[in-house]
């Protein structure tokens, strides 16, 4: 039957939003991982070294054909064994930054590889070093057309942090289950969540269309 | 791997050229590009270089600019090798370090004018001298915002590439070369990209730098009548060969050879 209660949805509320802002946390400081270190994974697969290149194809190409779960598992529970004992919270970010920068890394590479051969030759002209020719000219022309990309994997982060209650994250999967757990209540619980998500999701990719013209239009691209 | 020692380490003497091709050969695979070439340009020169698509012209600009590397031969600049350094006595092909070092003289406009297109103008030109002259910011702006005057762009100096005419984006492309003193400016194609309305402002920019600068000019073109006016002299390139070369005046009222005639006259044709 379809029960809904207010007054229980009252009460839970703010351990709700407690573990929303978990959420963010998490979502935020996985994606600001995945940001930096799929930059990383990007450039790396481009320097002239054989053997970096190899080794960082095979890995991105590795975790992106396993299930994020099974890797944030493997990080939790596996590490402990090397000897690398770490928190569920610290496993987390290092698992899901690392997938999503696996993910990061391929729009990376295709913003790279639009930037024109020529942009390369005006910096050799202008005897740019390697790093300013990068850091100055290539990837500030290869973020914009990145930014969708980024975008769509920004709200895929956050959208995948319930999978960080598996190891026992607090964030709102973990918070809803326990809450189910206690009152044998799951309607009130599961349903706001999903409200919340769609109300941080749907915000968010319309703050990133409105970036990603801003950032066309500051750079001249339009 | 051919045998360096048969090029001096330097050059020596009076007249040493500003840039000197030798013995120069550079193929693509099983395709001979360049066929050891020789080339010399004094100080100061404007040399046209001109002939059929497909002749090798951009490859020499292409190769002084140090964004191709030769097969064989030594490419001198100020009478130091450019390609190669010396090391125990002997040249080496160059590494990057040396490069950089070298390439510093050597400034090149593009047909499609590669300006960085998320900076404005001004930022552009001051790129360069700030970050590889190592100039102050201001310093770098003063600079450039002659240099941009020169070009008669200054009331555009803050427009980003995007919102400027062709013309225009190339008149900022020669200033932001011009902006690092490059002892030998090298221009491939720089009109044939524009529309024929905007052709005489780039070609203008040159005539001046010819007239009022001691630049040396290497300038690769298809307009028979820009470089028969402003060239020193023309360099008539065919499958990878210089087949003739003289004064303007020589080559395009006089060709000796059979094949500049066969290509002026098709040239002349297509006008
Ligand atoms: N990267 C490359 N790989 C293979 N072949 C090349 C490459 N670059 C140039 N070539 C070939 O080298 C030859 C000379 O090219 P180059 O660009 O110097 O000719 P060009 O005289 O400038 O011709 P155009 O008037 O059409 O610009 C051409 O046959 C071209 O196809
Ligand atoms: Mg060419």
């Amino acid at each position: 039957m379809f029960d809904w209660r207010w007054d229980f949805a009252w009460e839970i509320l703010p351990r709700l939003l407690m573990a929303t802002v978990n959420t963010l946390i998490a979502a935020g400081a996985g994606y600001a991982i995945a940001l930096v270190l799929g930059l990383v994974f990007a450039l790396a697969q481009r320097t002239p070294y054989r053997p970096v290149t190899f080794v960082v194809r095979e890995s991105v190409e590795f975790i992106r054909s396993t299930p994020l779960v099974l890797q944030i598992f493997f990080v939790f529970f596996v590490a402990p064994q090397f000897g690398i004992r770490l928190s569920p919270w610290a496993s987390g970010m290092i698992a899901i930054g690392l997938h999503y920068a696996a993910y990061l890394s391929e729009v990376y590479r295709g913003g790279l590889e639009s930037v024109p051969k020529g942009q390369w030759e005006a910096c050799t002209a202008l005897n740019l070093t390697p790093m300013q020719s990068y850091f100055r000219i290539i990837v500030p022309q290869a973020l914009p057309p990145s930014i969708p990309g980024m975008g769509n994997y920004l709200v895929g982060i956050f959208k995948d942090t319930p999978m960080l209650s598996v190891i026992g994250v607090a964030e709102l999967m973990h918070t809803a289950n326990a809450i189910g757990a206690q009152s044998y209540r799951f309607l009130e619980p599961y349903t706001m969540v999903g409200v919340i998500f769609l109300l941080i999701s749907l915000p968010t990719a319309w703050l990133i269309r409105i970036f990603d013209a801003w950032v066309r239009n500051k750079m001249g691209m339009n | 791997m051919e045998d360096l020692s048969k090029y001096p380490l330097q050059l020596d003497g009076n007249d040493v050229p500003v840039v000197r091709f030798m013995n120069v050969t550079k193929s693509y695979g099983s395709l001979t590009v360049l066929d050891q070439l020789d080339l010399d340009v004094t100080e100061g020169e404007m040399v046209s270089v001109i002939g059929p698509s497909g002749s090798g012209k951009t490859t020499v600009l292409r190769m002084l600019m140090t964004l191709e590397t030769i097969n064989s031969g030594v490419i001198y600049v100020d009478g130091q090798p450019l390609t190669h350094m010396e090391k125990k006595g002997v040249l080496v092909p160059a590494d990057q370090k040396y490069l950089r070092k070298a390439r510093a003289k050597i400034g090149m406009c593009f047909q499609h004018f590669n300006l960085f297109p998320h900076m404005t103008a001004l930022q552009n030109c001051m790129e360069g001298p700030v970050q590889v002259l190592g100039m102050s910011k201001k310093q770098a702006q003063e600079r450039s915002e002659e240099l941009l005057s020169l070009v008669g762009m200054i009331e555009k100096k803050d427009q980003h590439p995007s919102r400027l005419s062709g013309g225009q984006q190339q008149r900022v492309a020669i200033a932001r070369a011009l902006a690092m003193r490059p002892k030998v400016m090298l221009f491939d194609e720089v009109t044939s990209a524009l529309d024929p309305e905007v052709i005489g402002e780039v070609t203008n920019v040159i005539r001046n730098l010819v007239n009022e600068h001691n630049l040396t000019m290497l300038m690769v073109t298809h307009q028979m009548g820009f470089a028969r006016d402003i060239s020193d002299r023309v360099c008539f390139f065919f499958a990878g060969k210089i087949e003739e070369q003289g004064k303007p005046a020589d080559l395009f009222g006089n060709p000796q050879r059979e094949r500049t005639r066969q290509f002026l006259s098709a040239v002349k044709e297509a006008d």
